[in-house]
């Protein structure tokens, strides 16, 4: 379903964004593909390829490792390996990336998460040599559960098969029977690569004639990539009061916020959940002046013709379209802890700017990564693993599924001893 | 249909916001940590956004080296009282006399290093639980594994190893008592973004971002000013030259760039042009790979 960008020069200012990750088992040859797309396309200075060109000849490598560009931290380039996300950037004069590179060592799917959280469009690499394994299927059953909805199979590695179209036709049916049950990847593209050596990265391959597609960087800047928000549901989670204290603004009361959804105009009804409070607003301001319309991503602060009470962790909502207001949650979760989950355990719940304490009410089942059959009856969540799990929280939520909308459908379980994050979830 | 799109520039400095709302609300005693930097001004001037018409609901830290242009203090003290805000200054010289920390020796001393104890005595007494950091992902690779809500444990250390996962728009700040963040508003800004956006807000800037006459040195490839800080050495020799810097830190190690951009116009070719990041001129980076990261864990900015 690509469409093709109409006008491909833009000037910087109106230049749009595209957010993607990569994914992957480890050795697949993420890093190198980050490193070779920047560098095949002259996004890297000078100073930084010295570096990495030092580098490598200290380590007597064969080859520049471009994976150092994004392998930033001396454990990293140690080991070889990825532990944590980088983020890289880079435009060209069609469009404008953030490029998430993630670990694909299974110890750190909690930071393959992290990084795909934010992605529109994943490229999951496969090993030519090995086809699709485990950690294939896991990071696209994780990059299906975030809905991420457009995925790159980048069967990288062809260089070491012989370029061999035979074997990129067995790895694109073997993951196309995997990806049937993928039910929100709205679209898939396959492309051999060689991240080693720029076959097909940014050009165009002479090792591979029998591929007619596109390059992976042609695809990634014309690929159509249809708006995130949702701008139906009109959703403004209050982080903060502005009372500014001054006899110019004496009464002024804004309720801060970043649009998670729909538009508000001034004027327009709305009701403050939880409270069931309504009022008007009465205008939206920045610090450049009021708004005609908010909507989402914007951080606005809102004010409304009446005086009510609204604090952080209140969401502020239009009357016809409301967010489901309760404290039993069905929920799809990560479990990103050492400690396994707990049937009955106690931990604290963050969804948009609230936070309550939250009890694990029941396992419904975990997720079988390979079959992505459903495991019953085994309700331990031990590190990595997916399943549905039901929630009830000490105060009530507002929320939406994640399915309608990826900022009042998600939240993080913290465990309140040790402060850390233990889960992703999202909504049903 | 109407057409909702947003440009890049407006998602990142709405992204922005909502972090630094986000700071003010989660944590007691946060503190903007502002160097004078271009990225540390336009920190200042989102957070300015973030509370208006409310003044910014937090101090500023300016950890000072001592070796200051004076550009830079006169802008700070301006920006102060033009926004009315409440200003803390953690000064090395004065760590220095308390023996706190001692001067680094031989000829490529520098104070960086002491920033480092300089800010955490600062943040540990003034209690801050976390400090708001300008620094970008772009600007260096242990910075672009970094999170917008960084842990810093009791000793102000970093755990790259073991960062806590950040999903979505979702922040954790919790912590024990003694532990601190460090928050970054811009990580998902580029240099070229941060000029973009100066040009389009109309920030005003230090001179010293401009092309100028000034007296320099060369010292291990980087054009130094000289000042009461950076004298000539032996065997070097003072030249004239129109310079300007890309990045603001501590006289005696930030490297300026020759130039003749005398306009934020030019600025921005110029950035679109260069070949080198603008770090590649700070003889902090250049000691050691790791350089960045093994200041990080030890608490740097
Ligand atoms: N022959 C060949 N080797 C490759 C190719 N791509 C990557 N490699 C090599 O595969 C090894 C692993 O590459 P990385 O880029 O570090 O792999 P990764 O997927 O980022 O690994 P993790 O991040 O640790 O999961 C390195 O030795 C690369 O040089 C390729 O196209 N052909
Ligand atoms: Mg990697």
């Amino acid at each position: 379903m690509s469409t093709e960008n109409s006008s491909p020069e833009k000037g910087y200012l109106d230049m749009d964004l595209l957010r993607f990750t990569t994914a992957g088992s480890v050795d697949d040859g993420k890093s190198t593909l980050i490193g070779r797309l920047m560098y095949d396309s002259k996004a890297i200075f000078e100073d930084q390829l010295e570096s990495i060109e030092n580098t490598s000849k200290q380590r007597g490598d064969e080859h520049v490792n471009l994976a150092l560009l994004t392998d930033g931290l001396r454990a990293e380039r140690e080991q070889g390996i990825t532990i944590d996300v980088a983020y890289r950037y880079f435009a060209t004069p069609r469009r404008k990336f953030i490029i998430a590179d993630t670990p694909g060592h299974i110890q750190y799917t909690r930071n393959m998460v992290t990084g795909a959280s934010t992605a529109n469009l994943a490229i999951i690499l496969v090993d030519a040599r090995k086809g699709v394994i485990e950690q294939t299927c896991r990071h696209s059953f994780i990059a299906n559960l975030l809905r991420i909805q457009h995925v790159v199979i980048a069967v990288n590695k062809m260089d070491l098969v012989d370029w061999s179209e035979e074997t990129f036709n067995k790895i694109r049916s073997d993951f196309q029977k995997f990806a049937s049950r993928l039910d929100n990847i709205v679209e898939i593209s396959f492309i051999p690569i060689s991240a080693l050596k720029g076959d097909n990265v940014v050009d165009k391959s002479t090792n591979m004639p029998w591929y007619n597609g596109p390059t992976l960087l042609y695809h990634l800047e014309t690929l159509y990539v249809g708006p995130d928000a949702n701008h139906v549901d009109s959703r403004l989670p209050v982080q903060w009061v502005i009372r500014p204290h001054s006899d110019q603004y004496h009464d002024f009361r804004g309720y801060a916020g970043r649009v998670a959804g729909g538009v508000f105009k001034p004027g327009d009804d709305v009701v403050v959940y939880p409270s069931g409070f309504e009022a008007k607003v009465k205008a939206l301001h920045t610090a450049d002046g009021e708004l005609e319309e908010a909507y989402s991503p914007l951080s606005v602060a809102m004010t409304l013709d009446r005086e009510i009470d609204i604090s952080r962790g209140d969401m502020i909502a239009k009357p016809n379209n409301p967010p489901t207001v309760g404290q039993d949650i069905d929920a799809m979760v990560c479990w990103f802890s050492d400690k396994p989950l707990n049937p009955r355990g106690k931990f604290l719940i963050r969804h948009c700017s609230k936070e309550a304490k939250a009890l694990i009410r029941d396992v419904k089942y975990k997720v079988d990564i390979n079959t992505l059959h459903k495991i019953e009856g085994d309700n331990q969540f031990t590190l990595n693993d997916i399943g549905r799990i039901t929630i009830r929280t000490a105060s009530p939520l507002c929320y939406d599924s994640y399915k309608r909308n990826r900022v009042t459908g998600s939240f993080i379980l913290v465990d309140a001893n040790t402060n850390e994050t233990v889960a992703a979830g999202m909504i049903r | 249909m109407q057409d909702y799109s947003v440009t890049h520039l407006k998602q990142l400095e709405s992204e922005a916001i909502y972090i630094l709302r986000e700071t003010a609300a989660q944590f007691e005693r946060p503190v903007l940590l502002f160097s004078g930097g271009k990225d540390s001004i336009v920190m200042t001037h989102l957070a300015m956004k973030a509370f208006w018409p409310a003044k910014i609901p937090f101090p500023l830290l300016h950890v000072d080296t001592g070796h200051n242009f004076p550009e830079t203090i006169q802008y700070r003290d301006d920006l102060v009282a033009k926004l009315g805000a409440n200003l803390v200054v953690g000064s090395v010289e004065e760590a220095i006399k308390d023996g706190r920390v001692v001067e680094e020796k031989g000829p490529n001393a520098s104070r960086n290093m002491l920033q480092i104890q300089t800010l955490l005595d600062a943040l540990e007494e003034g209690q801050y639980d976390a400090a708001m950091g300008g620094a970008r992902r772009d600007e260096e690779k242990a910075r672009a594994k970094e999170r917008f809500f960084s842990h810093r444990d009791e000793f102000g250390q970093w755990d790259p190893k073991n960062q806590r996962p950040e999903l979505w728009n979702i922040f954790n700040g919790r912590m024990a008592h003694g532990e601190h963040f460090r928050v970054f508003p811009l990580s998902n800004w580029t240099e070229m973004d941060v000029w973009q956006y100066m040009k389009a807000e109309n920030i005003e800037l230090p001179s010293l971002y401009y092309s100028h006459e000034r007296d320099v040195v060369i010292r291990n490839g980087t054009i130094l000013a000289v000042s009461e800080f950076v004298q000539p050495r032996d065997g070097e020799k003072v030249e004239k030259k129109r310079i300007r810097f890309r990045t603001m830190g501590d006289a005696t190690i930030t490297g300026a760039v020759e130039s003749d951009a005398d306009t934020m116009d030019k600025i921005i070719e110029e950035v679109a042009a260069a070949r080198q990041t603008e770090r590649g001129n700070r003889a902090d980076d250049k000691r050691s790979e790791s350089a960045m990261e093994d200041r990080k864990k030890a608490g740097y900015f």
